[in-house]
């Protein structure tokens, strides 16, 4: 496969994963309760390894850089993650439907990347299901658990749908890069949408008609959260360049 | 005694069984099944190919690191270690000695991953032995506990919580 391409899809899934973790970690010490604190900062800890496997074999292919550089030296206009990732944590009812949307996506996406005839792919794709395969039955459950629970969590998961329902369009809408992939998008957002409907359904929450959808994350426009992301995570390495742990 | 000159694989495999996970102190990391080959080179050069257990497992560096000390002790000083992805690490690498270690220690062993480790959605509640009193009346608390790789869980019978190695 054409090295650019691979480079660029590896960065947009080790983008999406460092997004999504730094999000997740940004819970640490304010979770409802302590198990739960705890759950959700070992799933930023599970996919922020997740990201650093794809940031480690990206800068093997490009030479010259390294992990590092890649998250903490790249622009926003640079980054290739799913809007998705970026969302605000809002309540925790929003942070576990993202969690949830993006977790179910990753596991039926990852379940065709072990058989990817790129070597190194497939043995991160491998590694990674066994930790997202918790991902999606924890998240899962809490949907579940708020929609299907008190008058007040079902509002706030019905506004959670509301917020994050319009970034979900993106999944699977793949970008030029992503045909080193060589996952059919059509029959995986058939299967993602068929098991959303069945968590929703036992959540007792509607699955929201055709939208609009928003997109571009995948080439680098993104929502206006993504900024203030990265000046909270590149801060310490813009300030002080080249400074090591 | 394993000196330069004198390496087997034997003997580094003996050096080795003094690492023990920084997390979980009662396992070496061969318990956990971390280490997977270990390879002699020319001019008494070593390779340890270890394999992580989870993606963002912290302790890893650590281990790493720890390795290369003990081998440094045995003035084995020209050492390389690999990372293997693939295959992936799994609890039932985990040897049988290490499970007893846990249970000893207070954390619940990993049930074998073929016959009752249970990974599906809605699935039943895998049925977990209190490390304590070893009763199977147990429930648990939280999916994620206070290492990526433990579960929490309380026993119904004596009514400790306790520490699950989940399966992996």
């Amino acid at each position: 496969m054409p090295d650019q391409e691979k480079i660029n899809y590896l960065l947009h899934l080790a983008d999406t994963t460092l997004i999504l973790s730094h999000r997740n970690s940004e819970w640490c010490g304010h979770g409802p309760v302590l198990e739960q604190d705890i759950a959700l900062t070992n799933i930023a800890l599970d996919l922020l390894g997740q990201s650093r496997l794809f940031y480690q074999y990206a800068a093997e292919l490009m030479g010259n850089t390294d992990e590092d550089q890649l998250a903490y030296l790249r622009t926003e206009r640079e980054y290739k993650n799913l809007l998705l990732a970026e969302q605000p944590n809002g309540d925790w009812g929003q942070t576990i439907l993202r969690q949830y949307l993006y977790s179910q996506f990753q596991q039926l996406l990852f379940q065709q990347l072990v058989t990817h005839n790129d070597q190194q792919l497939c043995a991160i794709a491998t590694k990674s299901l066994k930790e997202t395969n918790y991902h999606v039955r924890w998240s899962s459950e809490w949907v579940i658990r708020l929609g299907d629970g008190t008058t007040e969590s079902r509002e706030r998961m019905l506004h959670a749908i509301d917020e994050l329902w319009p970034y979900t369009g993106e999944l699977f809408d793949p970008a030029a890069y992503e045909s080193v992939a060589d996952v059919d998008f059509t029959s995986l957002q058939q299967e993602w949408n068929k098991r959303v409907k069945l968590i929703f359904e036992e959540a007792t929450l509607p699955v929201p008609e055709k939208i609009f959808m928003q997109q571009g994350g995948k080439t680098g426009a993104h929502t206006e959260h993504l900024g203030y992301i990265l000046a909270d995570l590149q801060y310490l390495q813009r300030t002080y360049p080249n400074s090591i742990w | 005694m394993v000196t330069p000159g004198n390496i087997s694989e034997d003997g580094i495999h003996r050096i080795l069984d003094t690492v023990t996970d920084p997390e979980i102190p009662v396992l070496t990391i061969r318990d956990l099944g971390i280490i997977r080959n270990v390879i002699l080179g020319e001019h008494d050069s070593v390779e340890v190919q270890i394999t992580p257990t989870y993606n963002g497992c912290p302790a890893m560096d650590m281990i790493a690191a720890n390795i290369r000390l003990a081998l440094a002790e045995h003035e084995i000083k020209k050492v390389k270690i690999t990372t293997l992805l693939s295959p992936a690490w799994t609890t039932d690498w985990m040897t049988e000695e290490g499970k007893e270690k846990l249970r000893n220690y207070g954390i619940a062993p990993p049930n074998p991953k073929q016959q009752v480790c249970n990974q599906g959605l809605f699935a039943a509640n895998e049925a977990v032995e209190c490390p304590h009193c070893r009763s199977h009346h147990t429930h648990r608390i939280s999916e994620f506990g206070s290492t990526a790789c433990k579960s929490l869980y309380q026993c119904d019978e004596c009514k400790e919580p306790f520490d699950y190695f989940k399966c992996h």
